[in-house]
Order: structure tokens, then sequence, then C-alpha cells
């Protein structure tokens, strides 16, 4: 696979990794992100993944995945089970998601979360001069079709952290094409976080 | 969802035979000792060198050694026909496929149905009590016997998944991966009973004769029922509908009592078939086997387990209320705090139990692959359409 062609979001979590370690990709879709992990960087995956279809396309990529919802797929695991703890664009469409990231910090040594970012300005714009809720690529859905549960904002989920003590080892935000370090909650349509307790 | 169509003709392994393996000094896991003892088989494919292209196919309770095929001046293709074959999700092209029939099973294995050699007459019920770990133990002599160290795989589903299961527990290094389909660590009281109802069926059939019954008339109308029962159990609300509604039969007439549903018709039917190839006493010394079976031999499974290098791939259907997809579940909670290697895949499925003989496309989907994946040794595939 040629590097470039990877999507932003995954070079970035690709390079928050340790060679080599476990991982539990929490909403593993069709297993893009792991299968990438596993062949750059040689890493041990497990993937939990609720849609049917995206079950069999992990399969034929030769993932090991659960077919079940993260909620419940998460609570059997022992402590410490894994390295990292995944959750890349599904923490929006968690229903408890409070109750999962704790799970996930106990069952990873790390939790590495990367999520939309509704605070974008062009988020804002929309919201501002159409009174609309918004539709970008960063949060594709109309509001009647949408799959997120939870609209959160880089910011939000800094405050969250402070509030639950949990650790940010590290922070990186992104646009569609390249990463963002100047007003990250302005200018950044997703951020991805590497936490621990 | 659809009914793949079976074609016996093309990808099939063709004309087949049952052959025969017997060996004597049997000790059975309640310290009982059975000789001879025979196992009914069948293979497909062929054994590479380094033999390690064998998949071991294990059948539920009303299945038996011929799981492809078809038999020479017959038409009936194997149980299991559309899933063995070249091409197919077990790929006699590749490899080297085993299905025996069960000890204790009445289709060319030794059961009760066989002749006692100390008596010259069939056992009846002084045919010993047989435990799912002592048919495994059996197929570990087969296995043996074709010199195989280790199998690529071990696969069933029901009854068959059950066995499965126990072959992980007793024989973890002889496998390199399994498949349990629609089965269960041991069962619930719900599947007790069922198995119950069909066991005091038979035995209320005055013919059965406390299971002498081999020099007179079968307990037909006993295994009759218990095989009625057996047949609700593997469907579902929805495949009845769909299968039969409330149709009447064409012939119905207004006599009372009698087949007047579609559905009565088809129960009797499959009754009626059952009695003809299949052994009472058999039926009442497996669903015991069945009920008593615990994969994880009173421990937990996860304990049972630990250090176990197998891959697995465990899969479910949605509407399969006889062996429901939470006791899939708990043997994937046992992988994961064990750390087995494994996936998982609910399919849904209308079809109830009978799901794992006819959702074919999706089984092959995930069989095909997971199998090319322990076969080939890799860790994810080398390339893949993005």
């Amino acid at each position: 696979m040629r590097y470039e062609y990877i999507r932003l979001d995954h070079r970035l979590i690709l390079e928050l990794v340790n060679p080599r370690s476990s991982i539990l990709d929490l909403g593993c879709g069709t297993g893009e992100l792991l299968y990438t992990l596993i062949k750059e960087k040689n890493v041990h995956g497990q993937g939990i993944e609720i849609d049917e279809q995206a079950i069999y396309k992990c399969v034929k990529k030769g993932l090991n995945v659960f077919h079940g919802d993260i909620d419940s797929g998460l609570a059997e695991y022992k402590d410490k089970s894994f390295d990292y703890v995944i959750l890349n664009q599904s923490l929006q469409q968690i229903r408890h998601v409070d109750k999962v990231l704790q799970d996930a910090l106990r069952v990873g040594k790390k939790v590495i979360v990367g999520f939309p970012n509704f605070a974008h300005y062009k988020s804002r714009l929309q919201i501002f001069f159409q009174g609309r809720t918004p539709v970008t690529g960063a949060l594709p859905y109309h509001w009647y079709e949408t799959p997120n549960l939870h609209f959160l904002s880089i910011s939000d989920f800094v405050t969250y952290c402070r509030s639950k003590k949990i650790n940010i080892e590290k922070s990186l935000y992104l646009n569609e094409k390249r990463t963002i370090t100047l007003l990250p909650n302005l200018f950044a349509q997703a951020g991805v976080f590497l936490v621990s307790e | 969802m659809r009914v793949e169509k079976r074609d016996s003709h093309e990808n099939s392994v063709g004309v087949v035979r049952t052959r025969y393996f017997t060996f004597s000094g049997f000790k059975l896991e309640s310290g009982e000792e059975l000789s001879p003892v025979v196992l009914a088989y069948e293979a497909y494919g062929a054994l590479n060198e380094k033999r390690s292209n064998a998949i071991l196919i294990l059948h539920a309770l009303s299945g038996d050694a011929h799981a492809a095929g078809v038999h020479k001046r017959e038409n009936n293709p194997g149980w299991w026909d559309s899933m063995i074959g070249p091409g197919k999700a077990f790929d006699t092209n590749k490899y080297f496929i085993i299905c025996s029939n069960v000890l204790g099973g009445c289709k060319g294995s030794t059961g009760p149905s066989s002749l006692n050699p100390k008596t010259g007459k069939s056992y009846g019920l002084d045919f010993p009590v047989v435990s799912i770990g002592d048919m495994v133990n059996a197929q570990k002599r087969l296995i043996d016997h074709f010199g195989i160290e280790k199998l690529l795989s071990v696969v069933g589903g029901s009854m068959g998944g059950m066995q499965v299961l126990s072959w992980l527990v007793k024989y973890p290094d002889k496998i390199n991966s399994i498949i349990p389909i629609a089965t269960a660590i041991k069962h619930s009281p719900q599947q007790i009973a069922f198995d119950e109802v069909g066991r005091q069926a038979i035995m209320a059939d005055p013919d059965w004769k406390s299971g002498n019954y081999y020099e007179g008339l079968p307990p037909s109308r006993g295994l009759s029922i218990a095989r009625m029962i057996g047949h609700i159990t593997y469907m579902s609300d929805a495949s009845m509908a769909e299968k039969f509604g409330r149709q009447k039969k064409n012939n119905a007439q207004n006599y009372k009592f009698t087949a007047d549903f579609e559905v009565e018709g088809y129960l009797r039917y499959r009754g009626d078939n059952f009695v003809k190839r299949f052994d009472a006493n058999s039926y009442l010394y497996i669903t015991k086997a069945m009920d008593n079976f615990d994969a994880s031999e009173g421990k937990s499974l996860q304990e049972a387990l630990a250090g176990v290098k197998v891959k697995a791939l465990v899969i479910a259907f949605k509407s399969d209320w006889l062996y429901p997809a939470y006791q899939s579940k708990e043997i994937v909670k046992a992988f994961k705090l064990s750390g087995v290697e494994a996936t998982y895949c609910e399919i849904d499925s209308t079809y109830g139990h009978d799901a794992f003989l006819l959702e074919v496309k999706e089984e092959t989907n995930l069989i095909s692959h997971f199998l090319k994946k322990v076969f080939y040794k890799y860790e994810v595939t080398d390339n893949y359409e993005i």
C-alpha cells in the first residue's frame, strides 16, 4: 500500500501507535484502519463492528472482528487487555459515550479518539448565516439521516478530559488535506487525541 | 436472502462412497470399554504431502458421514453438499475434507443398533452411555489413522459445533482453527426440555420395548413425533409462516384431526421419512450426550483455554431460537478473556436453527476467507480492492 494513499486521519493514528502493539478498534467499519495498522506497523488487531456487511469485508481482508455493538462488546474484556483502544469516527455514534470512554480507558493502556469537530468555522457559518444544522465534509449528513448521536467540538472534548482527569498525551488536528496547528477548534475538521487514565 | 440452488453436477465432488475404520480397546469417558469400534466416514479432495490441509467436518444430531457428493446409483447429495466441493467454501481443490458418523450413531458407526459381540444381538440399551467427548476421542483415532499431525480446521453446526468445542478443549495442539456454528458451550434447560420430550415420545411408544425392538417393529410413532418436535425447533415463526402460511392441503377432507394444514402434512412427512433412516435408540443416546455436554468440563471455558493458540470463526443466526445467538456470544466472551484470536458474525437470517444448512452464500463468504487466512498463515490479505 502506498503511504500517500492512506487517509490522513489514519496516517496520524498510524504515527501514534508503537509497532507490534495490540489494538482494539471499536466501530472498525470495513476494517481499513485496522488493515493499515497491521500492514504498516505489524500490530495485533481486533475489531468490533455492528454492521453485518462490514463484517464480511473485514473477514475478506483477513481481520479478526466481532459482530456487535461497542457498548456491550467492550465490557467483557479484562483490564489493560490492549495497548491501544481506538475510537475513530465512532465516538459520536455511541449511545453511552461516558461509559464507553471509561471502559476503553480500563481495557486499553492508551486510548485513541478521533471525531469530527462540530465547531469548525464552516459549520459555524452555516448555523450563523443559514440558521440550519450544518452539513459539511466532516459532517456529511442531514439532520434526519445522521447516524451521529452526539455533536461535540474539540474544545468540548478537551474540557471533558479535564473534568474527568483524563490525561491528554497528544492531540492532533486536521482538515481534509493537512494537519492544523492554528486555532484548531475553529479551523480543524477533526481531532485525533491520544489519552490515558 | 435466498436458498442457493443445489446443483449436484456442477462443482460437486461427484460419486463418493462411505468407508469404514475399525479399531479396538476404546476407553469411554465413563470408564467403560467399547470394542470393536467402527467409524463410518467419507473423505473428499486430496491430502497434501505435508498433511496440512485436512479439515474435519462434524455433523449434527441426525446427520451422517455423507456430507457431499452422491452415492452410486442414488441421487441424494450429502447434507452439506452446498458447502463442500471444488470452488465451494470447503474447496476440495485445496483441502482434504473428512466427515465421520458419530459414535452412538446408526449410519455405519458403532451404536446401539450395532451387534454386541458378546451376545451376537444388537446392543439396545446394553450400549454404554457415550458423550460428545467420546465421539471426539473416536474421531481423533481416525485422524491419527490418516497420519494427520494437525488439522487445518474442525467445523460443525449445532451438535457438530459442540464437538468442535470439545476438540478445542481436548486437543488444542492438534488443530489450527475452529468454526463452531449455531452452537453452545452447554445446553440450556430449554434445550434439554425439548430433547426430553423427544425421548419421552420414543419411550412411550409400546414398540420401543425398553430398546429391545430390533427383532420386531421399531418405535416408529415415537421417533416420528420426536422428529416433528425437532423440526419445529429448527425453524422460526417467520420461516414457517413463509413456507406454509395457514395453507390447507389440496386434498383436505373434513374428517376429524386429519393433517389439514400444510404445516401438519410437512411435519408428518418429515417424521415418517425420518423413521426410515434413523434408529430410535441412537436418538436417545445422542440427545443425552448433547444434554450432558459441557465444553469446559465444569471449569469456566476461558480457564480451559488459557494459552491456547487456535484461530476461531464463530457463526450464529439471528432467528435461531433453539441455539440463540447469546450462546455463541458466550463462546466469544470466553475467547476474549482467554485471548483466543476470533471472529464472530451473527447472520441476519429468518431460517431459524436450520439456517446453518441454508445460508450458503453468507457462510461461504466468511468461511472461505477465514480458511485461506489459516491455511496460508497470513495476518491480513496482501491486497484487496479499495
